[in-house]
């Protein structure tokens, strides 16, 4: 793998997966050009922006893990206390209250509890002894840990994130062995207490919730959305329409085609191939992260790989599975390709955390 | 401390316990990532014909061209109706994101006022979605280039370049051409919710021949389709198909004559008829006051239409089709035309002394005649002959005769109705009051009152028929074959004829209209038609307006040849020779000598006060100022 002629910190890099996160910025940068109609509008702050994180991440990745390990409860804690700013400060945006601007971007703390609860939930079952793993005291911890943000975001009101939120922590519990039939046993409670749940949903979010069951029932009004994102998909086809050539995104029938319906416009110019080009891409990279996650020996190492892959997981998948109808609009963008910073900046630290587990992993491979 | 089950947990097997469980997630994600592959597939393949045509319907529109409206012109291809280009503007309730501001950017740039405003209101409240409301038509370039700049901020206008529909004769065709209208709810359900008609600009007839002739004057519409985004707004056009215009629809009217008999009725209520004794066709059918089909087709204000619908002279009714009147002693060329044919002898005389008794009851005659064969009980209109030979053949014979002259006939025409009266007889009797006929009855009809009711161009078809022997049908447009003879004996039609004429032109009741031409006769035969028997004096000059009896007229010229014929009705105009001979007479000039005419039409009008554009305004102004006590009286 090590490129002989290279200095070593640079042939140490993992290049796969970097050169699978530069295409896919890459093509985002080409999708964005074609939604703004063949300017730079999008595309130019988005490239500048991937420059900056994917910096930061190269930077991430060359700490040592331990530290990541260390910072995990203080971080946990500082982001936690952000949320409750957030929610008390209210900056009002879309009807929810979800971001603090720092200038040169509006940093949405519920983005940064994505990967740090991952940590947190991680660091929490390294320490805990063995034997503890299938008592209670493996279990209310964490579920403390993860029940008060994703309380807190779902008050925001944010359903996509929460459910993330919730998700990512609860990966790591079935990752540190909680006993399987707790997870069964959970799932069946959900489904008994789903129906509760929705009427405590917002009127938006359960209209959209609604129209995802059955979108045609109003082409105009909710189910536009998944409507046209599917009409942009569908007539797609096989290879497209053409660069700049896709009237859904270029005529705005398809609302928010740089954001979260950035796959739709897409795929309506590159058609299947171009979509499943893409969704070959983020599976390399996840299973690059999943790999990372079985080669280490280190049990925070190893439960944080996993979950913070995970998360970019849950990223992708709900945003796929919206954008073809598999899932209610939640407003998840597509990582790395959705046009916007701070799902971006969450990626691209989940992925320098993984580099520099990815590096420990090396270095230990070596010593042996 | 408790624990949930199993073995106790080592580092070793939890490292274990991780590799399975990963594989696990690990496995979740490759077979989701697979499911979306497979949906995507299923979509963009499966269903891509589908989804390609949605994508299509959303980007492609088709936006129709409305074809221009046939012209409508007169039997020598003079226009009575036409197209004008137009600039106009509509809202499209459906786009229409804020009412209140839009309409008052309007309100500003096309100076609208506050009846037009509430107008748009009304018209928004009742539209359906799709429905374009007019908003004002007929702008100067200058204001719709206005509204046109303003366009991005004002969503739901629609700003088009159209054509409007102009009557250059204006009222004087009124109800003959009827009008065009934005089609309403109705229209558009009768159509099968045909897009056309919701079309911007667009217009159905709504009145006359515009109504009737609607699919002949519509024409096909065009297509373009056009590639429009979300909002509407018009990317390039892909592909048109013109527009077909409509058919020009040739009328038998002759439209200078026409015009000519509207304003030569003046200001009075009435309405006159000419045919060609020939071939049937309408040459003028005019009825007066009538409205300006051109106000009407911009759409009329609420304040105009109860001016009109309030006036006791009924400009909105069509009197030379709609309106009955009792015929009076206009229905006796009917009667003698019978009693010819029954045999009586035309110079049998009967002795009129002043009436006719029957019972113990009195008919009166106008005057006491003196003995009277049938040229000279035409002549000078004498009842005592006609109560007396009529009673004699009966009133099944001189029923029968009449609507065989086309009288309480309905005819084959375009137009949106006809009223087409009595002709009573015993069977008819019976049938609507469930009475016995009553020789009271026949004494009535032998003088054309009673049951007796009729309406003008009848009358003109009746004088048409004893004018030319021919069982003329009336046309208005279209070309006809000559009619067939009336199969009854020359002499009783020579007989009828002479007797019309010396009633114009020998000692008759209308010596004063004989016609100012040298060798051109008209003959004629006038009639007076009780509204109201009051006493001896009955509807007499000193009664009210609205009392007084109607004044008719039929007639044909020239006498030698007859090529024309007619009838005259002015309503309360108190006699035939007083109010509708000379009408007769003037419009009849016309025809032969049309410079002669309007030297005699001219000062006519300026003692009116103008033609009949001018005084309509005075009255329209007249009717906006009149005192508010005046108005707040109106019904509402």
């Amino acid at each position: 793998m090590a490129v002989a002629f290279l200095p070593r910190p640079i042939a140490e890099l993992p290049w796969r997966l970097l050169i699978l996160v530069v295409a896919i910025a890459g093509f985002s940068t080409l999708v964005l050009y074609s939604a703004a109609g063949g300017r730079m509008t999008w595309a130019m702050p988005q490239g500048v922006r991937f420059l900056v994180f994917f910096t930061m991440a190269l930077v991430l990745s060359r700490l040592p893990v331990e530290w990541f390990k260390q910072a995990a409860f203080p971080a946990y804690v500082a982001v936690l206390l952000l949320l409750i700013v957030v929610e008390a400060m209210g900056f009002v945006g879309g009807g929810a209250q979800r971001w603090v601007d720092l200038g040169f971007i509006n940093l949405q703390p519920s983005e940064l509890m994505k990967p740090v609860i991952v940590l947190a939930c991680a660091h929490f079952y390294s320490i805990l002894p063995a034997r503890e793993i299938r008592g209670w005291s493996a279990i209310w911890p964490a579920a403390l840990l993860i029940g008060f943000p994703a309380a807190l975001v779902l008050i925001q009101p944010d359903l996509g994130t929460a459910t993330m939120v919730a998700l990512g922590g609860i990966t790591i519990m079935f990752l540190a062995g909680v006993p399987l039939r707790l997870f069964v046993g959970g799932a069946a409670a959900m489904a008994v207490a789903l129906p509760v749940a929705f009427s405590f949903l917002h009127d938006y979010q359960r209209q959209r919730v609604l129209i995802f069951m059955n979108p045609e029932a109003d082409p105009l009004g909710a189910g536009y959305h998944i409507t046209q994102s599917k009409i942009a998909i569908g007539s797609g086809g096989l290879f497209g329409n053409g660069f700049l050539q896709g009237t859904q995104s270029h005529f705005a029938f398809l609302p928010e085609p740089h954001t979260d319906f950035i796959f739709a416009t897409m795929a309506e110019e590159w058609g299947l191939a171009g979509g499943l080009a893409l969704i070959l891409a983020f599976a390399l990279v996840l299973r690059w992260g999943m790999r990372v996650a079985t080669d280490s020996k280190d049990r925070f190492a190893r439960l944080a790989a996993a979950g913070l892959t995970t998360t970019i997981f849950f990223y992708v998948a709900i945003n796929l599975m919206m954008v073809m109808g598999l899932a209610p609009v939640v407003g998840i963008p597509l990582p790395l390709f959705s046009y916007g910073g701070s799902a971006m900046m969450t990626v691209m630290i989940c992925l320098g955390i993984l580099m520099a587990i990815d590096r420990q992993n090396r270095r230990e491979a070596r010593r042996m | 401390m408790k624990r949930f089950s199993g073995p106790p947990v080592t580092e070793s097997s939890q490292t274990n316990s991780f590799s399975r469980r990963a594989f696990f997630v690990g496995a979740v994600q490759t077979g989701l990532a697979a499911l979306l592959a497979g949906r995507m597939g299923y979509i963009a393949i499966a269903e891509n014909e589908l989804y390609s045509g949605l994508a299509e319907s959303n980007r492609v529109h088709l936006r129709l061209i409305p074809p221009r409206r046939g012209w409508i012109v007169d039997r020598h291809g003079q226009p009575m109706a036409v197209n004008r280009s137009d600039f106009r503007v509509d809202l499209i309730p459906d786009r229409l994101e804020d009412p209140d501001r839009v309409l008052a950017a309007l309100a500003s740039i096309l100076d609208l006022t506050a009846e037009d405003l509430a107008k748009i209101r009304a018209d928004l409240a009742a539209a359906a979605g799709f429905q374009p409301v007019p908003v004002a038509e007929q702008l100067s370039f200058e204001k719709f280039a206005a509204v046109n700049v303003r366009l991005p901020e004002l969503p739901g206008v629609s700003p088009l370049r159209a054509f409007s529909r102009y009557y250059p004769e204006g009222a004087a065709i009124g109800h003959l051409i009827g009008y065009v209208g934005a089609p309403n709810r109705q229209d558009y359900e009768a159509e099968d919710r045909n897009p056309l008609l919701i079309t911007p600009g667009f217009k159905v007839g709504k009145e006359g021949l515009e109504k009737v002739m609607e699919r002949r004057l519509r024409g096909r519409p065009g297509a373009a389709r056009v590639e429009v985004t979300a909002r509407g707004r018009l990317v390039r056009e892909l592909k048109t198909l013109s527009d077909v215009s409509g058919a020009p629809l040739r009328t038998t009217i002759d439209a200078g004559l026409q015009s000519y008999a509207a304003r030569r009725l003046g200001e009075e209520s009435g309405s006159c008829v000419i045919v060609d004794c020939n071939s049937g066709d309408i040459l003028a059918l005019a009825s007066m006051p009538a409205y300006d089909p051109n106000n009407f087709s911009d759409g009329i204000s609420h304040s105009e239409w109860d001016m009109m619908a309030q006036d006791e002279r009924h400009p909105l009714i069509n009197k030379a089709l709609n309106a009955l009147y009792p015929p009076g002693s206009t229905f006796k060329p009917a009667v003698a035309m019978a009693l010819m044919e029954a045999g009586v002898d035309p110079e049998e005389q009967v002795s009129c002394g002043g009436g006719y008794t029957l019972g113990n009851r009195r008919y009166g005659c106008l005057g006491v005649h003196g003995p009277m064969n049938l040229h000279r009980a035409i002549a000078k209109s004498c009842n005592t002959y006609f109560y007396t030979m009529a009673r004699r053949i009966g009133i099944e014979r001189f029923s029968a005769m009449a609507k065989r002259l086309g009288l309480g006939q309905r005819f084959d025409l375009p137009v949106v109705s006809q009223s087409y009266g009595t002709i009573p007889d015993p069977a008819w009797k019976q049938r609507r009051y469930n009475q016995e006929w009553t020789q009271s009855d026949t004494l009535n009809a032998a003088i054309g009152q009673g049951y007796v009711i009729l309406n003008p161009l009848q009358l003109a078809i009746m004088a048409a028929r004893v004018a030319s022997g021919r069982d003329v049908q009336p046309r208005l447009v279209g070309r006809g074959r000559a009619a067939a003879p009336l199969p009854f004996n020359p002499a009783s039609f020579a007989a009828v004829r002479s007797g019309m004429d010396e009633v114009v032109n020998g000692n008759g009741t209308a010596g004063r209209s004989r016609l100012p031409l040298d060798g051109i006769r008209m003959a004629g035969k006038t009639g007076t038609a009780q509204v109201r028997n009051i006493g001896a004096d009955r509807g007499r000059a000193g009664a009210a307006w609205r009392y007084r009896d109607h004044g008719l007229f039929v007639f044909f010229a020239p006498v030698d040849v007859p090529r024309y014929a007619g009838a005259v009705v002015i309503e309360h105009g108190l006699g035939g020779a007083r109010a509708a001979a000379p009408v007769a007479c003037d419009v009849m000039t016309y025809l032969f000598d049309k410079d002669k005419a309007m030297d005699r039409l001219l000062p006519l009008e300026q003692s009116w006060g103008g033609n009949i554009a001018e005084r309509m305004a005075r009255r329209a102004l007249d009717w906006g100022n009149r005192p508010p006590a005046a108005a707040a009286a109106e019904p509402a």
